[in-house]
């Protein structure tokens, strides 16, 4: 079976405390957001604040999404403190 | 009329093109938001405003579609510049046009405050005791996000 991937993008405070602004992870079928943030997560150091008190705003193809939100292919997910335009 | 961008506008230039061609239009509402010299902290001077491009502008035009449906609104204009700026340089412009003062009043509110509560905008203040990303502001937040 070939490969599944997502692209990971990280916005603001996140981009800049993780140093890194875009990723590509392996999903298998059934796979939510929550996995790849607990995957992430797990890298531990800076990357545990993707499960620690702050809360991670998320979105999946340019739209808001929760934990429980399913992943397929090519899907493009994003990670991003509240917003504070204006 | 949505867009993102680094560069300054001009609010008279949006103002006209809010008028549009027709006789039918009663009231038009603006809203421009400016860098002040105090946020989070004092002694702020500038802001880097960073945006998601694509999802950006889609959450804007949501938001325009949701006060098309509750309001009688004729046209909208929502700019909101990004990058590095200074003390008071324009930051965001909304205007809205409509046949009726309530309407534009209205409808330019709720489009501002949404944007502060739900679009991928972020802020980061440039001070003399160093930079920090803006935290979000309980009264600017709303249910849903």
């Amino acid at each position: 079976m070939s490969e599944t991937t997502v692209t990971v993008l990280f916005f603001a405070r996140l981009r800049e405390e993780l140093e890194t602004d875009r990723l590509t992870l392996p999903v298998s079928p059934g796979d939510t957001v929550g996995d790849v943030l607990s995957r992430l997560a797990a890298r531990g150091g800076r990357w545990a604040q993707l499960q620690g008190d702050q809360p991670v705003m998320i979105a999946v193809n340019q739209t808001m999404a929760r934990p429980g939100t399913a992943l397929s292919g090519d899907d493009e997910v994003a990670f991003f403190p509240p917003v504070t335009g204006g | 009329m949505i867009s993102i961008q680094t560069a300054d506008f001009a609010p008279d230039v949006e103002y006209q093109a809010l008028r549009g061609e027709g006789e039918d239009t009663g009231a038009i509402v603006t809203f421009t938001g400016l860098v002040r010299d105090f946020g989070d902290r004092q002694g702020v001077t500038g802001l880097f405003l960073e945006h998601y491009p694509g999802m950006t502008e889609q959450a804007i035009q949501a938001l325009i579609d949701q006060a098309h449906q509750r309001w009688q609104i004729q046209r909208t204009r929502v700019i909101h510049r990004v990058g590095n700026l200074d003390l008071g340089e324009r930051i965001v412009f909304v205007g809205v046009a409509s046949a009726h003062r309530k309407d534009a009043f209205a409808a330019c509110e709720y489009l501002i405050d949404a944007l502060k509560a739900s679009v991928p905008l972020w802020k980061k203040e440039r001070g003399t005791d160093g930079d920090h990303w803006v935290e979000q502001k309980a009264s600017d937040r709303q249910p849903g996000f």
